[in-house]
């Protein structure tokens, strides 16, 4: 079998149990005595080992083999939970992560993991407790419990296999073992097999196969295997069934119950069953389980019968290739077009039957276009979601208590934005923590509560979200920021005595900037949140600073909703037309020749008391047909780069408008001043200005 | 005999000249070219191909051969090559034929003025008919457009 052909699927879903890992770790550390929780950690991790068993990553199968004995233990409430547990589950997760990390760039997802096997593994034992004096006897009587652990060389169902079977009858379910004969004529043996499994899994669980799945699946058996599974088909509808898949020679289903399963999870009882036909087995082997969580109600419910908890709003999803999406875009530009076209023509022919035509397929296609580019938006949630255990390490390791508070996570953003907002959220968390939050002794003294809350929001507002990062620690200290932004230059002691308490702030985004009196591996090496902020200004974006000194500080950050279309003016240069994106114009107007300054040869205009270049558009790109010299006043576009601006004379505006980013292609490439092109409405290509290239 | 290949037909001046089908994405006839500044001469601007932008190339002016102003029967050939699509304005488009590999032969130096590592070769079609073959990447080689803008500087 290809297995390449599962790798995307792999990896998507591994990242998704890992993030739930992850999630549902940090909510029981909050709540450790909720084994509900404990259940769908067991869950995640059971599948994810399932998985890289199935794909053959033994490395990330052991160690999550290892951490799913310890959480066993937990959820048979053999063992308490306490901070070392949860470190080393963490510290197991993250190198499960970076495991599949290593996956996702081609690597074979190998990785030293024995000292945290080794770790899970004192925690298995009673080691542990033993060198911890000082914990709970609960633990101590937990692992007297978990000693008897994997002995599972010659058993045919590990332990953990037979609990869930046992689990399984207690709660009712039907319990098979079920011995599969093939036809010896068959030629295709493993899709025969395949269509036994498929029919198992529809029905139920199939909690384990001998020779494995793995071995069906590459033809390694002989004509014969044999299954443990639940399932919710009585024992005379299993029979029928899967005798009904052809070229299957004979199917024996055996009801297994408590007894028959104490004697098979037995080693030395074993030999006795053998007789008996549900188990006349050849040599048993332990094997990699796979698992599959089929149909969410009863196999879930088989298998784990705490699952009341689980969260229910699973919505239905796709994934779907994001060229698709481009592509799908891409022929949607080109409707609109046409319909600019036929908007225009009907107008010209006058008929109202056409007319009433043309204005309906405008609106359909409006709302097709509010699809369209909905299609390409992700929850921020998917960058969120790995703050609080960002936040909750980086507290632990300063020694704060932070609460993390996240709002309106399913507020959407385009995938590029969103792809591109994860750092700068990252630094600016960071900073809250480390410069933000007090230490819990210094909140005390403030007369605050002992534990610091980051409130991480997001929401839209008009056509663009909003990220804030709110906290309620010390603020900024504006006498500080300003010392040090004078020490290391970033503006002098007259500047410092002009500025308004928001510049202030501002200052802290400056190049080269860091209030930390001492550097630690967290923030404070003066290129935190300067990168921020031109990073956010990039994504055309703008990032704002509210502080109260003693009592917090809230930094806004608002993004565009996308990035593919952005809103521009349009200006034309003689027969030519371009686009100017609206987020770098600071103003336009009308200048008179006698306006223009003449300095050292460049041309110069006062604009806001200060001087400021004029830059003569026509002669950068060359035009043909238009020279601004020849005009007694000229329109000028202002346009900033960072804090410089220029002017620039073009020969008239069109007007503002909402255009769609179009790259130049392969071919051409590295055109001075050309960020891109769009199509305008009569189908026309312009070209799109990037003002900072205009600003030396 | 070698293998069967379809080759798209074009004129540029008196010579013919073939592409494979199977570079070929479109063939438009010509419409608004929305030109860039900055670019070698020879690079005529970006058309709109249903929603996509374009580049398009005068394949006389890459020739060094005289340029003409366009007529009725000019035509943009869109092809693709590793991951680029650009358009070559020629003459005309006229044909679809099937040549015979065999029947392509390695071309002396010169040809027509096009020196012969943008040619494949030569294909002899009979009555005394002769079809330049174009070697597409070296066609669309970016370095020698880069050596070409250093030269027009």
């Amino acid at each position: 079998m290809d297995m390449n052909a599962y790798l995307s699927m792999f990896i998507d879903e591994s990242n998704d149990h890992l993030q739930s890992l992850n999630e549902n770790l940090l909510r029981l550390e909050s709540d450790p005595e909720e084994l509900s929780i404990v259940q769908s950690i067991f869950r995640s991790a059971h599948t994810l080992k399932g998985m890289s068993a199935t794909m053959g990553f033994e490395d990330l199968a052991a160690l999550t083999h290892e951490m799913e004995n310890v959480l066993d233990l937990v959820r048979n409430s053999k063992l308490k939970m306490d901070s070392f547990i949860f470190d080393t589950l963490f510290k197991g997760l993250d190198a499960l992560e970076a495991m599949v990390q290593d996956i996702v760039a081609g690597g074979t997802g190998k990785a030293d993991v024995t000292s945290i096997v080794a770790s899970l593994q004192v925690i298995l034992k009673s080691d542990y407790s033993a060198s911890k004096a000082a914990q709970a006897p609960a633990a101590t009587a937990g692992n007297a419990g978990a000693a008897p652990s994997n002995a599972s060389g010659a058993m045919q169902l590990d332990e953990f296999q037979s609990s869930i079977l046992q689990q399984s009858i207690e709660s009712g379910h039907n319990v098979y073992h079920v011995q599969v004969t093939i036809r010896d004529n068959c030629l295709l043996k493993a899709v025969r097999a395949y269509m036994v499994f498929d029919l198992l899994e529809r029905n139920g669980e199939v909690i384990k196969s001998d020779p494995s799945v793995q071995d069906i699946e590459q033809e390694k058996f002989d004509f014969s295997f044999s299954v443990f599974t639940i399932s919710s088909l009585t024992q005379e509808e299993l029979q029928g069934q899967i005798s009904n898949i052809s070229e299957i020679e004979a199917v024996v289903v055996t009801v297994l119950d408590v007894e028959s399963l104490a004697i098979l999870s037995n080693p030395s009882a074993a030999n006795a069953v053998e007789t008996s036909k549900a188990t006349s087995e050849t040599a048993v082997r332990a094997e990699a389980v796979r698992e599959v969580e089929a149909g969410k109600g009863q196999t879930a419910a088989a298998a784990a019968p705490a699952v009341q908890a689980a969260p229910a709003n699973v919505s239905r999803t796709i994934r779907v290739d994001i060229e698709r999406l481009d592509m799908l875009m891409n022929l949607f530009s080109e409707l609109l077009i046409d319909r600019v076209r036929l908007e225009q023509l009907s107008s010209e022919i006058k008929r109202t039957d056409l007319t009433e035509t043309v204005e309906h397929m405008a609106r359909v296609s409006s709302d097709l276009q509010s699809i369209v580019l909905k299609l390409r938006m992700v929850p921020v949630d998917s960058v969120f979601n790995r703050f609080p255990r960002m936040i909750r390490d980086l507290a632990k390791s300063l020694d704060k208590k932070i609460d993390l508070v996240i709002t309106g996570a399913d507020t959407e953003l385009d995938r590029t934005v969103i792809d591109e907002i994860g750092d700068p959220l990252v630094h600016l968390l960071r900073n809250s923590v480390d410069h933000g939050i007090e230490t819990v002794e210094e909140r005390l003294a403030a007369g605050k509560p002992e534990t610091g809350t980051i409130y991480l929001r997001a929401f839209h507002s008009g056509n663009h979200v909003f990220i804030e990062v709110e906290e309620d620690g010390r603020g900024i200290n504006h006498e500080r920021v300003l010392k040090t932004a004078i020490k290391n230059g970033v503006v002098t002691e007259e500047q410092a005595k002009q500025l308004t308490p928001d510049e202030v702030n501002m200052l802290i985004f400056a190049a080269g900037f860091s209030t930390a009196d001492k550097i630690s591996d967290i923030s404070g090496r003066g290129v935190g949140l300067d990168v921020v902020k031109s990073k956010i200004t990039s994504l055309g974006g703008n990032v704002t600073i509210d502080s109260a000194f003693g009592r917090g500080t809230k930094f806004s950050v608002q993004l565009p909703l996308t990035l593919s279309i952005i809103s521009a003016m349009l200006i034309k240069l003689g027969s030519e037309k371009y686009a100017i994106p609206l987020s770098s114009i600071v103003e336009t107007g009308i200048i008179r020749k006698e306006q223009i300054l003449h300095v050292h040869g460049n041309k110069m205009i006062k604009f806001r008391n200060a001087i400021i270049p004029l830059v003569s558009l026509s002669r950068v790109l060359e035009s043909p047909d238009f020279n601004e010299n020849e005009e007694q006043e000229t329109e000028i576009v202002v346009v900033r780069k960072g804090e410089k601006w220029a002017a620039v004379m073009v020969d008239e505006f069109i007007g503002q408008s909402e255009i769609v980013l179009k790259s130049l292609g392969t071919y051409l490439t590295n055109i001075e001043a050309i960020s891109g092109a769009t199509i305008l409405g009569d189908g026309y290509v312009a070209l799109i200005i990037d003002p900072s290239a205009l600003i030396k | 005999m070698g293998e069967e290949l379809k080759v798209i037909v074009f004129a540029l001046g008196n010579e013919e000249y073939g592409i494979e089908v199977d570079k070929v994405r479109t063939i438009e006839r010509l419409s608004p070219i929305t030109r860039v500044p900055k670019t070698a001469a020879f690079i005529k601007g970006v058309i709109n191909l249903r929603g996509i932008v374009v580049p398009v190339i005068d394949l006389r002016g890459r020739f060094n051969l005289s340029e003409t102003t366009a007529t009725e029967n000019s035509r943009i050939i869109v092809v693709a090559v590793a991951d680029m699509e650009v358009g070559f304005i020629v003459d005309s488009a006229n044909d679809v034929i099937d040549i015979d590999t065999d029947s392509i032969d390695i071309p002396p130096e010169i040809v027509g003025g096009i020196k012969a590592k943008y040619l494949r070769g030569i294909a002899k079609l009979g009555e005394g008919r002769l079809l330049i073959m174009l070697n597409l990447s070296e066609v669309l080689n970016k370095n020698e457009i880069i050596q070409l803008e250093q030269l027009e500087v």
